[in-house]
């Protein structure tokens, strides 16, 4: 084996990518969580987001279009969720399951003609002299457009949840529905919109997997990228800035693994392959294990069904 | 102006009315989807549905296949039924599936070449440990450490599918395949083998134990103290408490059950129909196994009816690729067509529709 294949600088440059699809959903579904709504439907958001991106920026071919039309997917598919879950009252734990089911159909079936096709290509920001920094460059200035949105997406969630009335009627919402329906708050408008906000950065992320990280169109390539996304949610405790911290630590965690299969390790490639799936687990755990804690800062509706009676 | 009034008590008509309109919905989506697709939205519904039972040319080949395909369906969806009805979800039967099949494979695998009446026995009891063993993971997790067990089972559906590519490139892999990825098959090692019962019906052991868990579950659930736990935690948690049913032990016994019958499942594919241990073993029974689940309402004999119908979509989606050119996933997206409707159907159920102005309390 030879680890010292293995440059930090571009192993960090490289885990930012490899987070980025992971970190679009998750602060999307984090938003969603903290309006008392479980959409265990990322998965299939990010693989109907995926293909749309693709499919849209195949067609027009511009890779920010395709952006555009991956987030429409994504919240196209979760307002079906909305629908079902804030008007009909159907489970969400069911409907969720039953989103990510129909998200890996519908996407493979609009996917069938773009297998093999090469997407047009996301261009790196090119600073004059910062991006050739070294160290710094890499790791800061040369990414793709979409790696700076999803950190704005992070700060602009972190601001709008803590500082704004937005936040503050969206948490409300969060932890007891009743009462916030008691004040007049639109509950059921409040979490719909929650809802289409995460379908969006959930096919934005998914987009990003297909047009950028990979980049081709193959059937069910998230690869439970957004089961992660919900893990990573729970780890960070539904905070937004431990978002960004978990999806940058499991990034790393698959680009080293890859890393270390490239430079010829001794452990066999499906046991490699199947480490950050065990990590997450080994996350989930140690953050769950504090019961009181944990309680303490998941949204108080969460998952509930909210139907009022008057 | 209309509002949903919520009823004192679910609606009996409607909890049995709800699943046959869902799958009239979906017949009628499906076709549109369908029609976009450039195909006639009645001959592809007609090829799904009819010809696979009753077309003198496929019926032949096609009927058998319906018990071979309903029988791991069935199997899954009566453990996960059981989680379910209690709020415990278990989604990762998918895994439980391929660890059951690995296990109950490597027991074969370890008595080849040797014909004893044991082997057979002794893999059933493999797979069925090794899909009990792989959801007590979530299990202990979510009773020790309070860890959701969603997330767990799901993600380890992607260990356990690392798992067998691992198997199949590596440990299990036949010495006499040429280099070529995959396990010996079992249809060569009659010992091992899960033959059809009666030919040309499809009947084998997976889908006798399929009919048997479903007898079984019909008792536990009627009869049993367990079942009435299991019923009384989903619909009053605080009170199945008070009564002194004890949360973890639930946990454990519906993750336990679910996943057990889960690799039953799994080492009765891969002893029978599948043969062999290889890379794509699984095709997705786990996960639509929560289709039938809730299709059949979470009852036993319901999905035995619904285990038949999705295995016929399964069969019939297959028929219309060959007749007609529709995609494969095409038949993915409209199983999860019908889960869609059929929750949506629900608030029938749980709720009366009125029209009219509120009137003013």
């Amino acid at each position: 084996m030879d680890l010292a294949s293995i440059d930090p600088v571009l192993l960090i440059a490289a885990l930012m990518v490899a987070a980025t699809p992971i970190l679009l959903a998750a602060i999307g579904e984090l938003v969603v969580e903290k309006a008392g709504v479980l959409n265990l439907g990322v998965e299939g958001m990010m693989i109907t987001g995926a293909i749309c991106g693709f499919a849209v920026a195949v067609e027009t071919g511009n890779p920010a279009l395709g952006f555009l039309g991956g987030a429409a997917g994504g919240a196209a598919l979760s307002l079906i969720f909305g629908i079902l879950t804030q008007f009909l009252l159907s489970n969400q734990v069911a409907t969720g399951l039953a989103l990510t089911l129909f998200g890996l159909g519908i996407s493979a079936l609009i996917g069938q003609s773009y297998i093999g096709v090469k997407p047009p290509s996301t261009t790196d920001l090119d600073l004059p002299i910062l991006s050739d920094l070294p160290v710094i460059g890499p790791i800061l200035f040369q990414h793709d457009a979409m790696v700076y949105v999803s950190i704005g997406l992070v700060i602009f969630v972190w601001y709008l949840l803590k500082s704004t009335r937005v936040g503050l009627v969206l948490r409300a919402v969060g932890e007891n529905h009743d009462a916030a329906h008691a004040l007049g708050y639109k509950v059921v408008r409040i979490r719909l919109a929650a809802i289409a906000f995460g379908g969006g950065c959930a096919g934005l992320g998914g987009a990003y997997l297909s047009l950028v990280r990979v980049p081709q169109w193959t059937e069910g390539m998230t690869a439970g990228a957004g089961w992660i996304a919900l893990a990573i949610v729970v780890f960070a405790s539904w905070k937004a800035g431990r978002v960004l911290l978990g999806a940058y630590l499991f990034g790393g965690i698959t680009v080293l693994q890859l890393n270390l299969q490239a430079a010829g390790m001794e452990i066999p490639v499906e046991y490699l392959s199947m480490s950050p799936y065990l990590i997450t687990i080994l996350v989930l755990v140690i953050m769950s294990a504090d019961k009181s804690r944990a309680a303490l800062n998941a949204p108080a509706s969460l998952g509930r069904a909210f139907h009022a009676s008057s | 102006m209309i509002r949903l009034e919520k009823r004192p008590e679910p609606s009996r008509h409607w909890a049995y009315a709800t699943p046959v309109l869902a799958v009239i919905a979906t017949m009628i989506a499906g076709g549109a989807m369908f029609a976009a697709l450039g195909n006639d939205p009645l001959v592809a519904i007609r090829t799904i549905f009819w010809d696979p039972l009753f077309n003198e040319q496929f019926a032949a080949f096609s009927r058998p296949q319906l018990l071979v395909k309903a029988g791991p369906l069935i199997l899954i969806a009566i453990g996960l039924s059981l989680g379910f009805r209690a709020g415990i979800w278990n989604i990762g039967a998918e895994g439980q599936y391929i660890v059951g099949a690995l296990s109950g494979a490597g027991v074969a695998l370890a008595f080849y070449p040797l014909e004893a009446w044991f082997v057979f026995p002794l893999m059933v009891l493999g797979g069925a440990l090794g899909g009990w063993a792989w959801a007590m993971i979530p299990g202990i997790l979510r009773t020790q450490f309070n860890t959701n067990e969603i997330l767990v089972s799901l993600l380890l559906v992607y260990v356990a599918e690392q798992l067998m590519a691992s198997m199949a490139l590596g440990l299990m892999r036949s010495p006499d395949g040429g280099g070529f990825p995959g396990s010996r098959n079992l249809g060569d090692y009659p010992a091992a083998y899960n033959d059809e019962l009666i030919a040309g019906t499809g009947m084998h052991w997976g889908v006798v134990a399929a009919f048997i868990a479903v007898i079984f579950a019909y008792i536990l659930l009627n009869r049993h103290i367990m079942g009435f736990n299991i019923r009384l935690t989903g619909q009053a948690p605080r009170a199945a408490r008070f009564s002194g049913v004890k949360p973890k032990m639930l946990i454990l016994f519906c993750l336990g059950v679910s996943g057990a019958l889960a690799g039953l499942a799994g080492l009765f594919e891969v002893a029978g129909p599948a043969g062999q241990v290889t890379i794509d073993f699984n095709v997705g029974y786990g996960f639509t196994a929560i289709i039938v689940a809730f299709l059949g309402r979470l009852h036993p004999v319901g999905i035995l009816l619904a285990g038949l119908l999705m295995a016929l979509t399964y069969i019939g989606g297959e028929l219309a690729q060959f007749m007609l050119g529709l995609p494969a996933a095409a038949i993915q997206a409209f199983q999860g067509m019908l889960l869609f409707f059929l929750l949506a159907g629900d608030v029938l159920t749980n709720y009366r529709i009125r029209v009219g102005r509120t009137e003013v309390a």
